[in-house]
């Protein structure tokens, strides 16, 4: 299968501050394909993948130079909306954030606020998130329900349905299952496994296993630099780096 | 299977009362031994105190309530209710007094709500953190302090007199809507803090703007906390005499309704104080500035009551 890149990171460094937490990291992100970002606590995986939606912007101190290209755009360029890129690179976060809103309106509220006012295509396009997030036979005859009411994993899955009914490009997720116990945690993998076949998937674990399961590439960080990416099964195996090695081996992390 | 059962049993037999012992004869538990019944006592003690500090103030309200009924009880009736003064303020009743109360309160809360949680909003969401927003604060902050009188004043001088509204219930509002002020962004300030960051970040990572994630996620996860500081203000604009005093209370009004919102009009807090010291027969009218007060106390707490209910059930509707 030919790859086509999506996305990609070029000389990436990012400074909270005076202190730099990300030091050159230059990546590549192929379309319908799951790369996950792996290292141990505060190696800046998180902050990296806060970059590729500008999410960082938010911190008042923050300052980011190199580039990071979608579709071959610079998406730090004066001239793009940053409003507009977070619809195309959407987010799911470390724990399940839906709004205290019905399970109807937490999907519905993405697709209102991107200027969608159709009642009937909104209750379609509802219907085919929560289905495609595994979601829709649990949830189908309490649409109308707090989504606060939901057990975690569910809550995680509206999360990701919410992400999805706006349809975006690229899906980051951001240790999606640190919240859920194992069987949430399984049907998330499974999830992410179909969804790999229509969107660019980046995610971040701290569980190895995780990323051996549900990536075709892995990333590992160490100390704000990557240190070593390639294929998940390479990387697994045969690490080049002594340093990955250690990680993945448990010797420390 | 017995063998296990007796080796299970060993394991989680007590251990020898004399080892017990001998583990406890260390020097911090003689420590706390020595030490244990003071403290106890100490801890009695304060949360005695903290008791009867909290129960004082049950008790105030308590008291006030009681002298409240027991000498303003007899004056209320349908008429004292119902009807204007009459004989000089020593018969009829308080009618124009409640809907004076009732529209300077609810005029002060109409001015001072939009501009106060703008305000919080601005101050919360959007305003970098620097002197600019400083002295802002250090404004709102000396605006909470001022006395009511004060306000009065500058009610009188700006909008009576500059803003040529005259006494009226419009420079009364006004008046007491910059008093409440303070309340009303104060307490958005703190509902605004209490929404959790992760809705404002779930909601920009779905593609809105600042201001749709403001207006249709932050905002209506805040209305219970904002609705308190509305309670709040309007109790206090209820209450206030001293700002209406000179910008929008009158001595007498005969006719029922306002015909206007520049008319004059009588309010409770003001019917009372003009009995107590400047009517024609203050011994005389006691039980009716009782009454009066009694009326009151009984609007404030039935518009809280209105707003606690409206509250609790924006609250249910949330979860």
């Amino acid at each position: 299968m030919a790859q086509e890149l999506k996305m990609l990171s070029k000389h990436l460094n990012f400074y909270y501050g005076e202190a730099q937490a990300l030091h050159d990291v230059s990546l590549d992100f192929n379309a319908c394909e799951v790369t996950a970002l792996i290292g141990p606590s505060g190696c800046g995986k998180s902050t990296y993948l806060r970059c590729l939606n500008r999410m960082n912007d938010l911190i008042p101190i923050s300052r980011v130079d190199g580039k990071i290209l979608l579709d071959e755009e610079d998406i730090y360029d004066p001239s793009v909306d940053v409003v507009m890129l977070r619809r195309r690179v959407g987010m799911v976060f470390q724990k399940p954030n839906p709004f205290p809103k019905t399970i109807f309106e937490n999907i519905a509220y993405g697709l209102r606020v991107n200027g969608l006012r159709d009642h009937t295509s909104i209750t379609k396009r509802v219907e085919e998130s929560l289905k495609k997030a595994a979601l829709w036979e649990e949830v189908k005859d309490r649409l109308h329900e707090s989504a606060l009411g939901l057990s975690g994993g569910q809550q995680q899955r509206l999360c990701i349905a919410r992400a999805l009914a706006v349809e975006p490009e690229v899906l980051l997720m951001d240790e999606p299952c640190s919240a859920l116990d194992p069987i949430a945690t399984q049907k998330i993998e499974e999830l992410i496994h179909e969804l790999k076949k229509s969107y660019t998937i980046i995610i971040v674990t701290h569980s190895m296993q995780q990323a051996a399961r549900v990536s075709d590439k892995t990333a590992f960080f160490y100390m704000g630099k990557l240190i070593e990416v390639g294929e998940t099964d390479t990387v697994f195996t045969r690490p080049k780096l002594r340093q990955t090695e250690d990680y993945i081996t448990g010797r420390f992390g | 299977m017995d063998i296990a059962a007796s080796s299970d049993e060993k394991v989680f037999s007590p251990p020898p009362k004399e080892k017990v012992k001998k583990i406890g004869a260390t020097e911090i538990q003689k420590a706390a031994e020595a030490i244990h019944n003071r403290r106890k006592v100490t801890q009695k003690i304060v949360f005695t105190f903290l008791y009867i500090a909290a129960a004082i103030n049950g008790l105030a309200l308590f008291i006030i309530i009681f002298f409240m009924l027991k000498n303003g009880l007899s004056a209320i009736s349908w008429t004292f209710l119902t009807d204007i003064p009459r004989d000089a303020m020593t018969k009829g009743g308080i009618f124009p007094c409640i809907i004076g109360t009732v529209y300077l309160s609810f005029g002060a809360i109409l001015v001072s709500l939009p501009i106060g949680v703008a305000s919080a909003i601005y101050l919360n969401e959007y305003a970098r953190p620097g002197r600019i927003l400083r002295i802002i604060r250090l404004g709102i902050n000396n605006l909470a302090g001022v006395p009511s009188v004060v306000f009065g004043l500058f009610g009188l001088a700006f909008f009576v007199i500059y803003l040529k509204m005259g006494v009226s219930i419009a420079a009364g509002a006004l008046t007491l809507g910059a008093i409440t002020l303070p309340v009303i962004i104060g307490s958005t300030e703190e509902a605004l803090k209490t929404v959790p960051d992760t809705y404002r970040e779930a909601s920009l990572a779905l593609g809105a703007t600042k201001w749709q994630t403001i207006w249709r996620v932050v905002l209506p996860a805040a209305l219970p906390g904002i609705l308190t500081g509305a309670i709040l203000g309007l109790s206090r604009a209820a209450g206030e005499t001293a700002p209406i005093m000179f910008t929008a209370a009158a001595f007498f009004v005969p006719e029922k309704m306002p015909s206007s919102i520049f008319s004059k009009i009588m309010a409770l807090p003001y019917h009372i104080y003009v009995l107590a010291t400047a009517g024609t027969e203050i011994e005389a009218t006691r039980p009716l500035q009782y009454g009066t007060a009694l009326v009151l106390i009984g609007l404030v707490l039935g518009m809280n009551l209105l707003a606690i209910i409206w509250r609790s059930r924006l609250r249910r509707k949330l979860k």
